[in-house]
């Protein structure tokens, strides 16, 4: 079977990764906590080679929402990079980002949805979206890559500038299924 | 094997507080959920110290992205066992960035001190020290006398970090101490302490 491309196949074709890499560095991002994901992998790469951003890698999705707490209290900006999978992981951080007012920026890259042949995926994916809003997030989608930098950049004037909880998913279709079957 | 009934110690977890940060009103404090920001303010409020009434297993996480953010300044995580033992994945985090300037410090009573002193799992078999050493902290240490916890100090406040000290302490039950208990001021008041007023609501 083949719907997509495959998830962050072809690396050296710029894709929305780029644009999200530019969107973050204009908000000033400087510290960018993350689990790996193969759809997250062009974005990674370019935050990791930016000298004014410090990749954190994260053993679970609940520090994400932490490591951002504590990097404003710094004066610091952070943002939180992960798989929808992981969604559910933040649930219960995302308690300390309401109750204290923080801003918080989450860029989610999604599976469970367009041409997912991974059924375990499926409950996450499909929730993710509900879960972040139940938890106060604000959430926004890029479906086409072309609208990833205005998309993120807003979700990040919401977060830094009034203060509250910002996330954009990375649809499917924009970062192509995973094949497990090639 | 059984839980300990108590834990092996000859501390009071309010003394060892007061000895960790005498003279230390500098510090930036991240305390835990419960007994350690209960302990923090039983000392005096001080807005450098992020008091946490919630969001259990997240202190070591804030702890970090206030190092990275604050190189130049001294930062302490000081929580409990189980709020340590909900967030044990951080201390890979935690060695993996390396921060110098970052301390945790557990008053591990071995007990679920806010929902009734229920046994943890440092009552059994868990050594949260000898954890953040596995990970891959600078140095880590356990103590359960004032002697330890006073040569432990250059540990906590000066050495080269990750850091990691266990203080074993008696599981009893104190007089809640309380800090205000408004996340948004605590936040506010302490970005307001440590970056100046304007950066308290930007």
């Amino acid at each position: 079977m083949s719907v997509a491309p495959e998830r962050g196949a072809d690396a050296s074709r710029p894709g929305w990764g780029v644009h999200a890499h530019r969107a973050l560095s204009d908000a000033g991002i400087r510290q960018v906590g993350y689990v790996p994901d193969g759809g997250l992998s062009e974005l990674l790469r370019l935050c990791a080679a930016d000298e004014s951003m410090r990749t954190v890698l994260l053993a679970h999705e609940q520090e994400g929402p932490a490591l951002a707490a504590g990097a404003w209290l710094g004066g610091e900006r952070a943002a939180l990079l992960m798989q929808s999978s992981g969604a559910g992981n933040c649930v219960a951080a995302l308690s300390l980002i309401r109750t204290c007012r923080f801003p918080f920026l989450g860029i989610v890259t999604m599976r469970g949805e367009w041409g997912e042949t991974n059924p375990w995926q499926l409950p996450m994916g499909q929730g993710t979206a509900a879960h972040l809003k139940q938890c106060g997030v604000m959430v926004s989608r890029v479906d086409d890559a072309a609208e990833t930098f205005e998309t993120i950049a807003a979700a990040a004037a919401i977060a830094f500038e009034s203060q509250a909880a910002a996330a954009v998913l990375i649809g499917q279709r924009v970062i192509g299924a995973k094949d497990f079957d090639g | 094997m059984t839980a300990r009934a108590a834990p092996e110690t000859s501390l009071d977890r309010r003394t060892a507080v007061a000895t960790l940060l005498a003279g230390r009103d500098e510090v930036l404090v991240v305390p835990g959920l419960g007994s350690a920001t209960w302990d923090c303010a039983a000392l005096g409020d001080n807005p450098l110290h992020f008091s946490l009434w919630g969001a259990m297993g997240n202190a070591s996480m804030i702890g970090l992205g206030l190092a990275l953010a604050q190189p130049e300044r001294r930062v302490l995580v000081l929580t409990g066992d189980g709020d340590m033992l909900m967030g044990l994945g951080s201390l890979a985090t935690i060695a993996t960035q390396a921060p110098a300037n970052l301390a945790l410090v557990v008053l591990d009573n071995e007990r679920h001190g806010e929902t009734g002193m229920q046994p943890t799992h440092t009552a059994w078999r868990t050594d949260l020290a000898a954890a953040a050493a596995a990970c891959g902290f600078a140095e880590t240490r356990q103590v359960a006398d004032e002697a330890g916890l006073r040569a432990a100090l250059p540990l906590v406040h000066e050495a080269p970090g990750p850091t990691f000290l266990t203080v074993k302490v008696h599981a009893k039950p104190l007089p809640r101490v309380l800090p205000p208990r408004d996340g948004a001021y605590l936040k506010d008041r302490f970005r307001a302490a440590l970056l100046g007023p304007d950066a308290a609501c930007p």
